[in-house]
Parts: structure tokens; sequence; C-alpha cells
């Protein structure tokens, strides 16, 4: 049997995780290729419904990305997202899905190095924990 | 399912277009674009897109006060659940109330591989019995819990509360550590495949457990397993409201209240009230407690005004407006704390006096408290 590659949906920040992971690749760093970037304006427009959307449609994980708290474009968009993060983390818990399927992170726009580790552990952890137990219904739906 | 089938099935060709309904629908004093008796009109004379890809659609409370006044006794929230379950086939949505999240956790709920860990709040100061049989229906507190702290609502109180007073009457009841969501929400957006997995489930849980008595402390998921399951599958076992359950308690041994003084007013759930009939019996709790001054409200029991969003769907600043006016009526009785008997009526409540982003905000402002928590209090 293949190994289980897990699926990441990213939603990076215009203005710096997505510039970042731009830089990764223009820079040739190398990170796996499991996961699926989605461009937002600004990690505080995450919604929780973005979250839940992508792991009702089989994400393993989901990573919410944006700058550092000084860096914020408008101003204070990562402590808007830390309070959604937090708060969905809790829902998801009593969900019982595992902590480690929902990471938030905070990558400048020149840390392209960084978001390639971050998503090489994210996918170690990933393929440790196995799929993502939402994902049986949605097999069984295809 | 076609429009026709829904016409047939709901006997809404029976409609006289006496408008009665809007006259009375709480919404359509608010937003004059809602109509019930446009959209059986719509349905009826074969304008059925613009019945179904309209907002209205998911902006009916389902609250069952147009049926009170209708002369045809035409089931307007069943012809809207129908209606809503075809708009869903078509794609369309509709809006809902926190961009759909309670939806969402309802279907995410469906996968059978999920663990959850919603009973992580159980501490030792409670007695919960395996081989009990009653079973507390917890519901979907433990998620209301994390969604909903900013309004400084824990609905986790409600559920301990209840479970605190089955206690003190010396019930040990069992509680299910894999209950799932009754489907309520996802049965009145018209997701009926999402329902019909979970009250499947839910119903395979509560048979394994084999009790004879399940107790709700929500009137959502009463009315679910009431009047709903039946429809789809079998339970085999007694529902009772919280306020059902005390209200035959009373008078019973071991059931003695101290005194609270109080002015209270209660706010009668759509669900409780008119879908399931029950008035007397948590007005019969709150007359039992001395102390407590029960004023009633200028719309109450049948006539009782909604709390203004149901099945988290459609809230908008109407919804709001119509929270607002009936905060203005508890107020006006001049009570000093507003008793609901139903964890979403208080969610909306709060919302609307801690919302501070929104231009129509209740400025009345008025404790609220479960019947549940009143009587965990009260109970010696």
């Amino acid at each position: 049997m293949a190994e289980f590659e897990p699926q990441i949906v990213a939603f990076c920040c215009n203005w710096c995780t997505y510039a970042a992971a731009d830089l990764a690749g223009t820079s040739r760093v190398h990170y796996p290729p499991n996961v699926t970037i989605v461009r937002v304006m600004c990690s505080s427009m995450v919604n929780p419904i973005y979250v839940l959307k992508a792991f009702e449609g089989g994400a393993d994980g989901v990573l919410v990305a944006g700058c550092h708290h000084t860096d914020c474009h408008y101003i204070d968009g990562p402590v808007k997202c830390d309070a959604t993060v937090d708060k969905l983390r809790k829902v998801l818990h009593v969900l019982g899905l595992e902590d480690e399927r929902l990471r938030r992170e905070l990558v400048a726009a020149s840390e392209g190095v960084v978001f390639a580790r971050i998503i090489k552990e994210m996918v170690e952890q990933l393929k440790k924990i196995g799929p993502s137990p939402f994902k049986v219904k949605t097999e069984a739906l295809a | 399912m076609n429009l026709e089938d829904i016409i047939q099935e709901t006997k809404t060709y029976y409609c006289l277009e006496c408008g009665k309904c809007t006259s009375i629908c709480p919404v359509a004093r608010y937003d004059s674009s809602f109509s019930p008796r446009l959209m059986i009109e719509n349905a009826l004379l074969g304008f059925g897109d613009e019945l179904l890809l309209s907002k209205e659609l998911f902006s009916c409370l389902t609250c069952y006060t147009c049926q009170q006044e209708c002369p045809s006794d035409i089931d307007f929230p069943i012809f809207v659940r129908k209606a809503r379950s075809m708009a869903q086939d078509n794609g369309q949505h509709g809006v809902c109330a926190h961009s759909g999240q309670l939806q969402s956790l309802a279907r995410l709920m469906t996968s059978p591989a999920i663990k959850q860990k919603r009973l992580e709040w159980l501490s030792k100061e409670y007695r919960v019995s395996e081989n009990s049989d009653v079973l507390l229906w917890v519901g979907c507190a433990p998620y209301f819990a994390p969604i909903f702290e900013d309004i400084e609502f824990n609905a986790l109180d409600i559920t301990k509360a209840s479970l605190k007073t089955l206690n003190l009457l010396g019930i040990e009841p069992r509680l299910l550590a894999n209950e799932k969501c009754c489907g309520h929400d996802a049965l009145w957006t018209g997701d009926i495949e999402t329902f019909k997995k979970l009250a499947e489930y839910n119903a395979a849980q509560i048979k394994e457990a084999g009790v004879k008595k399940i107790v709700f402390s929500c009137p959502e998921g009463y009315r679910t397993f009431k009047l709903d399951y039946p429809n789809y599958v079998d339970l085999g076992c007694e529902v009772q409201h919280i306020s059902e359950f005390l209200a035959e308690k009373i008078g019973e041994n071991g059931m003695k209240f101290k005194e609270i003084k109080k002015k209270v007013t209660y706010q009668d759930p759509c669900r409780l009230g008119r879908h399931l009939g029950v008035y007397e019996a948590p007005r019969k709790v709150l007359k039992s407690i001395p102390g407590i001054e029960l004023v009633e409200m200028k719309h109450s029991g049948l006539e009782s005004i909604c709390c203004g969003t149901s099945a988290f769907t459609n809230c908008d600043s109407y919804s709001n407006m119509l929270r607002a006016e009936r905060l203005c009526e508890a107020t006006e009785t001049g009570a000093e704390l507003l008793i609901t008997a139903c964890p979403k009526c208080q969610t909306h409540f709060r919302c609307a006096m801690t919302d501070k982003g929104k231009e129509h905000r209740s400025t009345s402002k008025i404790e609220i408290m479960d019947l549940a928590n009143l009587v965990a209090n009260a109970i010696e």
C-alpha cells in the first residue's frame, strides 16, 4: 500500500506568508507538494467556516499563516486571527480532532525557508497521526 | 421532490389568500419584503424559482405563529422546510448565521470515525450512571460553549444545572459519550441527508444504551426527537423536556425549594410552545418556587414572539430588531429576570444585548437565565 500522503490546505496572507511561499519557490527551497495554498488578503479574514469547509472537503490539516504581529498590513489582523483560531481549536477539540491538524503560524515575507520548514514539519506530523477522521465520509461518497 | 409534491403534501392549495399569516408574522412586521402569503402564492401560481431563489426562504423563523391564525390550517413552516430542502438540492444553501459554522459542524459529525471529547466538562461533583433508565441529552452545549464565549454565555451551565437538579432528585442519569447533533439545524435548513445520517446514528446509540426516557434541556432537540425522528427512525423510548420532567416531580417527596425573591418573566421558546404545546409545565415549575413572582409579557403563551433566529439560518438586522422588541417587552413587565427554557433563545438575546457592532443593538438590559439554572439554584 502506498504511503499515506496528507493533504494540507494553507490559508496564506497576501502580504507575508504568500510572499514567503513564493520566495521559497524562487529560491529553490524544497518542500513537500502536499499543500494547497489559498491566498487571502489578511489572515484575519479567515472565517472559521473556511477551515471547517476544508476539513469537510477532506483536508488532513489546515494551516493559517500570516504576518508577524508588528508587520500587519492592516494593523491588527494577526490579533484577530489568533482569536479566531483559538476559538476554533476549542470547537475542533470537542469534535475530537487532534490539535496538530490546525496550525497557526507567523511567517514574514522574507522567511521562505521558514515556510518550507513548517510545511515539512506538518507533513511529517500528519503522516504520523494518519488521515483525518472526516475523510471516511468523503471517501465513501466519492 | 418538486414544488407540486410539496403543495400536495402540505395542502398549501387550501390557501384563501387572506393574508392573515403575513399580518401576524413577526418577520414581516420589520422586513416588508417578507411575506408568507406571497411565498405560497408564488408556489401556487407556478413561480417556483421566485420562491426558491429568494433570500426570504431562509428568513422564515418557522415559529408557527402564522399557523395559529390560518383559517385553512396550512402548515407553513413545514412548507418552508420542504422548499428549503428543494432549494438545497438546487445548490441554494441560503444565508446562515455564523457563516454556517453550526451546520458545517453537524455535517462533520456525520463521519463515523470521529471520537468526540464532549464530556470533558463532567466533574466529580456530578453523578452519572451507566445503567440508568434516564438519559440526559447534552446536545450541542459543548460546542456552543467555545463558540459563544464572547457573548458571555456558557451553554454548558444549563446542562450542568439540569444534571445537578436530576442528581438532587436522586436520579443519576446516563450521558452518551459520543452522541451526535440531533440534526435540528440541518433539517430546518433543508439538509435532509445529513439529518437522516445523524438520526440513524443517534437512534442506534440510544437503542444500544437501552434507556426508557430521554430528558432534554433544549426544546429544539426535544422537538426533533419527538416529532421528526419517528418519521425516519424508531427510538423506542419516551422523550421529555426538563420542565415537564420537573413539573411531574413537584410535590413528590424530596423536592423542596428554598425561597428566591424575584420578579421574573418567561419567554416561551417557539419549539416548546407552539411546536409542542408545552406552556404550562415551565410556568408550573416557576410558580412552585416560593418568592418567585411570574409576570407575563404583552405577548405570551400562544402569541409569544420568537427570539429572532431559529436553526441558525438567516440572522439579519430585522432579526435583531425583533429581539430588541422582545427584550423591551421583557423589561416593560418590570421583571428583573428573564427566564427561558431554550439555550438558543438565550444565545440570541445575549447576543443582541452584547453585540456592539450592529446598528440596531438592543438597549434593554435584563438578566437572562435558563429555567434549569433557576431550579438548580432554588432546590434544596
